[in-house]
């Protein structure tokens, strides 16, 4: 039973790890980097790179985002032991 | 996970085992299903394309779209017809990860992504991409915050979440309340592009359009529920997305030979903004702009005095007609000088009103560009030039990011998004079902701001200094369609058309884009078969969410909690009949500032459910009386501002008091000051007035981890 609880706040612990680390990520990608598009005006395939990053980067990075968290969370449900049943 | 029987354990892992293969399997047949499908679509374009060649008229071109889609959605409707709550509320929790993801995007891309976006885009440049970050960044917030614990609740709406989570009747009426007001105001929207899109696919009347669409909604939805809107949706997502990329892909080959715009706009925007900036020097634009400017100050001199000009401008008028009637002047020439008397207006408050909007047009166009900002310029203003112009920078940046944050958090706390989430098996597959939605919708987002430019590089080299004998074909239809989405005039007489001499709506950049691409009518009508298959799958997901949070919520869990499931679904199914029709009959009387109202439905979400779902999930000592009292805080600052500040809400509801603007932010992000307040409120309240013991701890407990 203790060992039971301890796997609970270890599991939820590194989920709120995860979570935080992408939702700093996200903060960066989706505001904190557009605060400064006009500083980053360097061109980039055409575009000045701010235009690029609003219109494609930070899509990307979300895409990115979701994804790693997919992925990172399947495996600490499965290091854990709270994979689901098949279903 | 839900759906598991507790029962099922290890000892039974052989039938687990066996569920999980007929999963696959079936998302394997699905797979097969979907690719026939999108074939099957190309393959009726491609049909409808030769009968074009052929000789088959527009009109007959677009009833074929219309009835074939329309019957499309009506037969899978009808395939998934059904009465069991669980397969009504959420498609029987079967969704696969990857359909879901699909349904979603097309649940989500709604009227305004499909024809508003690019045309914001092309108006505003930079600016406009607020959207394309906020209605994609949300998405970061469903996928690590709500989606997987939602799912793991599993229930049937959000209002169920809130009520089983802070207990009590006070936040699940507030959450039926929220949810009803922004999903209504947003079907209002769906129905209103309905109506539009059919008028113009078949020449229908508005209000004719307005109740065939209806129909296609409403066989869907009507009948089978979540199950039949989700499948619709998958449909709808094909549909439209083929619709969108078609022409972009065309214009990009036309202009840069490569077939991939989203790869290659760059360099059509670096010469979209030299362009702009010859034309900013150009000698005979500066004619057009000081010509509207002159006219500005004529009107702002009429405006000051209207009583006196009006008289005087009717008294020439008329002096005018006599004199060409006595010269005996040519009877067109007398029929242009009648149409002129007649058109004055009629009386000192209309004169104004009219004179008021030539004012503010004339304005716009004695600015450079139109009046547009330079397609690539972030914000407005210059950092280091004047005060005003610095002010003038910090305010746009701060109000471009403001309204980013508006988009993201209530993209996160739009209830019938949400609810998708409900509809797959798991919570591993609700996570990666985020993970599609965000790569469906990104296909279009990436997309849109390609087209603005593709379609702007085209205005800009054919169309501008061209003689306005030899415009393009497209001017002249589009100008016929609806002279309020484009119009020219030869304004300086030099018989060459300018820049500013051309207004633009921005609706007509998508619906126009395969025109001026060059193709075949087959392509518009397939363009406004992809945005009626965009608003009636959003129109479908919102519909169901008001029908559940009326039936679900109001009715089954707190009037009459012994109705039988069949009893449920009959109700729910008479309330979205319904809301339907009431949605359709304000439609019909076509509301102004209905992209204003369809904005603010995203501020009034993130304020009224964000914090109170977030903290629900992730502070156990969070207690119903400071959900209630968070929520109705948030909503109502943010309605407040609103109130107080957007020039429609002002006119209707008679608010005088001079607007008040905090640190200048536009009241379009209210949520932005609602959303904190929210938290605030909750967290205060919470802390002030802990509740002991505290009963939902258990259902927090439970929903952090998959599987107990």
């Amino acid at each position: 039973m203790e060992s039971q609880q301890k796997r609970r706040e270890v599991y939820w612990e590194r989920t709120g790890r995860v979570t935080l680390v992408l939702m700093m990520l996200w903060f960066v990608a989706g505001l904190g980097i557009h605060f400064f598009a006009r500083d980053l005006n360097f061109r980039f395939f055409g575009w000045p790179f701010s235009f690029w990053m609003a219109a494609q980067g930070s899509l990307l990075v979300f895409l990115l985002i979701v994804v790693v968290y997919a992925w990172i969370m399947e495996r600490l449900d499965r290091e854990h032991g709270f994979e689901e049943d098949p279903g | 996970m839900g759906r598991v029987p507790r029962s099922m354990r290890p000892s039974q892992s052989a039938s687990a085992t066996q569920r999980a293969a007929e999963q696959e399997g079936l998302g394997r047949e699905l797979n097969v299903l979907l690719a026939w499908f999108t074939l099957g679509v190309v393959g009726f374009i491609v049909l409808l394309g030769l009968l074009e060649f052929m000789g088959l008229s527009r009109r007959w071109i677009g009833m074929t779209f219309l009835m074939g889609t329309l019957a499309l959605y009506a037969t899978i409707g009808i395939l998934s017809r059904t009465t069991d709550a669980a397969e009504y509320y959420v498609a029987g929790r079967r969704v696969p990860a990857f359909h879901n993801g699909m349904a979603t995007g097309s649940d989500w891309m709604s009227a305004a992504s499909f024809i508003g976006v690019a045309g914001t885009l092309y108006l505003t440049g930079y600016n406009g991409l607020a959207f394309i970050i906020g209605w994609t960044g949300g998405y970061c917030l469903v996928a690590l915050l709500l989606a997987p614990y939602l799912r793991r609740f599993g229930q049937f709406t959000i209002s169920d979440f809130l009520g089983e989570r802070y207990g009590g009747l006070m936040p699940r009426l507030l959450a039926i309340a929220a949810a009803i007001l922004c999903s209504f105001v947003y079907v209002v929207a769906q129905i209103y592009g309905v109506g539009i899109v059919t008028a113009r696919l078949t020449g229908v009347d508005f209000e004719v359009g307005i109740f065939l669409g209806l129909g296609g909604i409403l066989v869907c939805s009507f009948l089978g529920g979540m199950r039949a809107v989700t499948w619709t949706q998958v449909a709808q997502y094909v549909i439209l997305m083929i619709a969108y990329l078609v022409p972009v892909v065309w214009l990009s080959v036309k202009q840069t030979g490569v077939p991939v715009p989203q790869a290659v706009y760059g360099y059509q925007l670096e010469k979209v903004s030299a362009m702009e900036q010859r034309l900013i020097d150009d000698p005979r634009e500066i004619e057009v702009r000081q010509a509207y400017a002159q006219l500005a100050e004529q009107l702002r001199q009429k405006l000051r005095d209207p009583g006196p000009a009006l008289r005087q401008e009717r008294r020439q008028a008329e002096q005018r007609l006599a004199m060409l009637q006595a010269s005996l002047a040519p009877a067109l020439e007398i029929a242009a000088a009648e149409k002129a008397l007649a058109g004055l207006p009629r009386d000192v408050p209309s004169a104004r009103a009219q004179w008021s909007q030539a004012l503010a047009q004339a304005e716009v166009k004695s600015r450079p560009l139109n009046g547009m900002p330079p397609h690539a310029q972030q914000f407005a203003g210059d950092p280091n030039g004047s005060p005003a112009e610095r002010s003038e920078f910090e305010l746009s940046r701060l109000n471009f990011l403001a309204l980013v944050f508006c988009l993201m958090v209530g993209t996160a706390a739009l209830p019938h998004i949400l609810i998708r989430y409900y509809t797959v098996p798991s919570v591993t597959q609700a996570r990666r079902s985020v993970a599609w939605s965000v790569l469906f919708i990104l296909l279009l987002y990436v997309t849109a701001p390609a087209l603005a430019v593709l379609v702007k590089y085209e205005v800009l080299s054919m169309v501008v200094g061209t003689e306005f004998s030899r415009l393009p074909e497209w001017v002249a239809a589009w100008n016929r369609v609806d002279p309020s989405l484009l119009a020219v005039t030869d304004i300086n007489r030099d018989g060459i058309l300018q820049l500013n001499e051309m207004t633009m709506g921005g609706d007509v950049i998508v619906l126009a884009a395969p025109a001026i691409a060059g193709l075949p009518y087959v392509v518009s009508a397939l363009v406004a078969a992809g945005a009626l298959a965009a608003a009636l799958s959003t129109a479908d997901g919102l519909l169901l969410t008001i029908s559940s949070a009326l039936s679900h919520d109001l009715y089954y869990k707190m009037i009459d909690p012994e109705a039988s499931t069949a009893r449920r679904v009959t109700i729910a199914k008479v309330l979205l009949l319904i809301v339907a029709l009431a949605a359709a009959y304000i439609a019909a009387q076509r509301p102004a500032d209905i992209l204003f109202l369809v904005s603010a439905a995203f501020s009034f979400a993130a304020a009224a459910f964000f914090p109170a779902l977030v903290l629900g999930i992730f502070w156990k000592r969070a207690t119903g009386l400071a959900a209630s009292l968070g929520m109705l805080a948030g909503l109502g600052l943010t309605m407040y501002y609103m109130a107080v500040n957007q020039p429609w809400l002002r006119s209707v509801l008679g608010i005088v008091r001079p607007v008040d603007l905090w640190w200048g932010i536009q009241p379009i992000s209210a949520g932005v000051f609602g959303v904190p307040l929210g938290f605030a409120v909750i967290v205060l309240v919470s802390l002030i007035a802990p509740e002991r013991p505290n009963a939902s701890a258990a259902l927090v407990e439970r929903i952090r981890y998959p599987k107990d």
